[in-house]
């Protein structure tokens, strides 16, 4: 989709004049069918995520995965060399299950190190970051996101999107400086 | 869209007006500051030049941590015989400020963490600032035991790295348990703290006005938007850090405490000493977030932010963790009685009577059991020169605790011939003042280049963000299972 002038079109862009204003209008467009858009705030809305109807975060999944690397990487470690190959003797202290406790320090510590590096990447990954240029930073009033505005971006390659019945929605949901978003 | 509540009608109290709140709390933000001010306010510490002040504090800080830094250089280069360790006392400051230092951290992660876990929402306000405290402090712990080891060049030796010189490392030893965990401690902690600094990082490139701050902002905030759909991952990445950090903690200064009690001392060789160590960490580290937010509060104007309840707040857990120390303190000495052990009974009444008297009377009794019980008194709570005081006072008590434990410990040996005291030498004494210097010109380089408060969630407590306050249902119109009530 293009602008008369021959810009693409990202989408169409509206401000709400408060946190509670914002949650209505996701409700609105949520139930309108739409699926390419989002809203943008300077802190997590509670209650956000249902208002979207978008469900749990899969990101602990990840957490998870990466907490059992860690652990079997701990085991690897401890058990291979030092109960295999190497034996290990200090203080005379002998090798057997009795002894295994000894070596959980090291595990948990490595299960809560891997599952953290998982958390940092996965939160990066699954939301596509690093991403130093997107298209909404185009809109100057955009800078208020990260202080005190409320915005709301119905993508142009959402199937259901049309300017007309996008901006008609935006505007019944109470969206002020409603704008085209240029890709470009 | 007249029943939409405009911010101003929160503000201004009347959209939950019709609303009973028989628990209404007090407010956490005061003078219903709104959103933009917390930014303005916040990201104008940053965005403004350096004051006088903060130059005139960083040169002396700054010199003391070159001069520190000079020490131990000269310790690594000249060899440990520069420190006073001799026999019997073959650990005293430099294992009494690897655990001082560490100690402090915690209670970073205490407010970041745990207080998360516990949805204490007056955390926001000092959760940043104590986040970072917790990394400098790590810093500052990991050089002691870094360098006591005399040859530092070989300190690769203590990772698990294939070679051919036929080493490994002994798992089951606590000094290594020690090396895991304060290393996961410190990425953890730095993950964690990089992750909440997000958001923040995003408000200060977008109002960034030169080209240089723009791109380095810009590269830190990873391109941050505010995006709902990624608030979503972010905040469950942030609750399951906070969910790991939280027996993480825990396990770090229990992991310390096993360098000791794993020992036969007496007076190391107990089980009592991973929950006493942990309580004594909390203990000094509240004392250490407090001695560094007084004054930035004051000199920065937060006191609209960190305010009176918060200060409150902190001198309760700082009663809460100093009464657990002083019970720990007094069960040490039932059972050194009760064990019937010799050694054990000798060294209690050497703690309290012997060459280092001073130090338990001072050190322990005075500032870490009886200093906090002012902070039974709610006027003591909130006079900031009494709060200040207490918390000096728990500063130098622990160090002197961490002191009396391992020099204690070690200084009468089983048989009086190998009896012996420690004596610090310069290179000691100015390696642990370094450390203070390195400590405060981390903290001041912070203040001056990073927001100093997490502006994101600070804002989460205003009313306004609550958008279910005008919502017939109250407060909670979501149910457990993420669906709203009909």
């Amino acid at each position: 989709m293009k602008t008369p002038y021959g810009h693409e079109v990202y989408g169409i862009a509206a401000e709400y004049p408060s946190a509670a204003a914002l949650y209505e209008a996701a409700k609105m467009v949520r139930d309108a069918g739409f699926k390419r858009w989002d809203v943008h705030s300077p802190f997590p809305i509670h209650g956000m995520d249902d208002a979207m109807g978008l469900g749990k975060s899969w990101l602990s999944a990840v957490v998870l995965c990466g907490g059992i690397s860690g652990l079997l990487t701990a085991i690897l470690v401890e058990f291979g060399p030092t109960w295999g190959l190497y034996r290990l003797i200090v203080h005379g202290k002998p090798w057997d299950w009795q002894t295994v406790p000894a070596l959980f320090p090291i595990m948990f510590e490595l299960t809560v190190l891997f599952s953290a590096f998982a958390a940092f990447f996965a939160v990066l990954i699954m939301n596509g970051l690093p991403r130093p240029h997107h298209p909404i930073f185009n809109w100057e009033r955009f800078r208020r996101a990260t202080n005190d505005g409320f915005f709301l971006v119905i993508e142009a390659r959402d199937p259901r999107f049309t300017e007309l019945e996008a901006h008609e929605l935006l505007e019944r949901s109470g969206g002020l400086h409603i704008t085209i978003v240029h890709e470009d | 869209m007249d029943q939409i509540p405009t911010t101003r009608d929160v503000i201004e109290g009347a959209a939950g007006g019709s609303l009973d709140r028989p628990l209404q709390r007090a407010p956490l933000v005061l003078n219903r500051r709104n959103f933009s001010w917390i930014t303005e306010r916040i990201s104008g510490v940053v965005e403004q030049p350096a004051p006088r002040w903060w130059w005139v504090c960083f040169t002396i800080t700054g010199s003391i941590a070159m001069f520190g830094l000079f020490c131990l250089g000269y310790q690594i280069s000249t060899g440990v015989g520069t420190w006073g360790l001799n026999h019997p006392v073959g650990w005293a400051w430099d294992i009494t400020n690897f655990v001082f230092w560490i100690g402090i951290g915690h209670a970073g992660t205490l407010i970041s963490a745990i207080l998360y876990l516990l949805r204490q929402r007056w955390r926001t306000s000092i959760n940043r600032s104590a986040e970072a405290m917790t990394l400098f402090a790590v810093m500052c712990a990991a050089i002691f035991p870094g360098v006591h080891v005399g040859r530092v060049w070989m300190a690769w030796y203590l990772a698990p790295l294939p070679n051919n010189y036929g080493i490994w490392q002994n798992f089951r030893s606590p000094l290594m348990w020690d090396v895991f965990a304060v290393s996961t401690y410190f990425t953890v902690s730095v993950l964690f703290w990089y992750t909440g600094l997000i958001p923040d990082l995003a408000t200060l490139r977008d109002r960034a006005t030169t080209k240089i701050k723009k791109f380095l902002l810009g590269v830190f905030a990873c391109g941050w938007r505010g995006s709902n759909r990624n608030w979503r991952h972010y905040e469950m990445a942030y609750l399951l850090l906070a969910g790991l950090s939280t027996p993480l903690v825990l396990s770090v200064h229990s992991v310390v405490s096993f360098d000791f009690a794993t020992s036969i001392l007496p007076t190391w060789h107990t089980t009592i000493f991973p929950p006493y160590f942990v309580a004594g960490a909390i203990f000094g580290g509240f004392a250490m977030v407090l001695t560094l937010l007084i004054p930035a509060r004051a000199i920065f104007k937060l006191h609209d932010i960190i305010t009176p309840q918060h200060i409150d707040k902190m001198a309760k857990i700082i009663l809460l963790t100093g009464s657990f120390v002083s019970y720990a303190y007094t069960m040490e000495f039932f059972v050194a009685w009760y064990s019937g052990n010799a050694y054990e009974r000798f060294a209690f009444w050497n703690r309290v009577l012997g060459p280092y008297w001073w130090y338990w009377w001072v050190g322990m009794l005075f500032c870490n059991a009886l200093s906090p019980q002012l902070f039974w008194f709610r006027w003591c709570r909130r006079n900031i020169l009494v709060v200040y005081f207490v918390c000096m006072c728990v500063n130098a008590g622990m160090w002197f605790e961490r002191f009396i434990i391992i020099v204690g410990g070690l200084h009468r040996d089983f048989i009086p011939s190998s009896w012996g005291l420690f004596i610090p030498t310069w290179v000691d004494i100015w390696t642990f003042i370094g450390t203070l210097g390195i400590f405060t010109s981390l903290f001041l380089l912070f203040v001056r280049f990073l927001p100093m408060i997490a502006m994101s969630e600070v804002k989460i407590v205003l009313p306004e963000a609550d958008v279910h306050a005008h919502s017939p249902n109250g407060h909670h119109p979501v149910q457990a299972g993420g669906m709203e009530r009909a």
